[in-house]
């Protein structure tokens, strides 16, 4: 089974014109690889049926935006893949 | 259906589970059909989308209570597979396929008799109402085509 990154990566790559071999585990995925919100739409799309899980994207974005979190914690491709990890592993506890 | 208001949806005929079916019927005139086509009548292709989206809005407003409005994001494999005219019966299905956070995605088709007029992928970002006047109107509307509204 490939890595969350490697997965996440991958339909980044398919969903939006981001070059799979630009994709690092240091990109920022709005910041440097330029996605849109409606590229990022068919991303979580893709990611939810991915993993079979609810990407809580408002929840995150919310956060962002009160100064609760900073953006690289939910949005540069390391993290990010972290936390869909966190959210597959919760998922299976429940 | 009245085209120039954008009202597709004359009548909810069912709400089960995921998934509505409604009916509507296009008008015998329309100033759309004037100029689409002189002397050849079609209802337009972005007219049977928005009927396929209008669908699937209410279906996600039903779903989440009138707590959020479903606005069009994305259009994918819509296929247009036969003409529709004036006053034409159309039987319009939408179900939901999935429940994102911030974003619904459903499948639509259009029928009318027996014969497939259209299906298309529809997203639907979802958001808080913006305006009190948009969820007020959105309520009267949703009564007047009979779909049941939470308290």
């Amino acid at each position: 089974m490939s890595s969350a990154f490697d997965r996440i990566a991958d339909i980044i790559a398919e969903n939006s014109e981001v070059k799979r071999e630009d994709i690092s585990p240091d990109s920022h995925v709005i910041n440097d690889l330029g996605i849109d919100s409606l590229d990022f739409l068919d991303i979580v799309f893709a990611i939810d049926k991915e993993f079979g899980i609810k990407v809580p994207v408002e929840q995150w974005t919310q956060e962002v935006n009160a100064g609760k979190a900073p953006a690289e914690q939910y949005f540069v491709m390391k993290n990010l893949a972290a936390r869909i990890e966190e959210l597959v592993a919760a998922k299976g506890q429940g | 259906m009245r085209l120039e208001h954008f009202l597709m949806v004359d009548r909810v005929v069912s709400l089960s589970g995921e998934e509505i079916r409604v009916e509507s019927t296009t008008p015998d005139t329309s100033p759309v059909f004037e100029g689409h086509f002189p002397g050849h009548p079609l209802m337009p292709g972005v007219l049977l989308v928005e009927t396929m989206a209008q669908t699937a809005g209410w279906l996600i407003l039903a779903l989440n209570g009138f707590s959020r409005m479903p606005f069009l994001a994305a259009v994918k494999e819509a296929k247009f597979r036969a003409f529709v005219g004036p006053g034409a019966p159309l039987s319009v299905s939408a179900t939901r396929i999935h429940d994102g956070s911030g974003y619904a995605v459903a499948t639509a088709r259009i029928e009318s008799g027996a014969k497939r007029i259209c299906d298309a992928e529809l997203t639907l970002r979802t958001m808080p109402f913006p305006a009190p006047d948009l969820e007020a109107a959105m309520r009267q509307r949703a009564a007047a085509i009979g779909l049941s509204l939470p308290a």
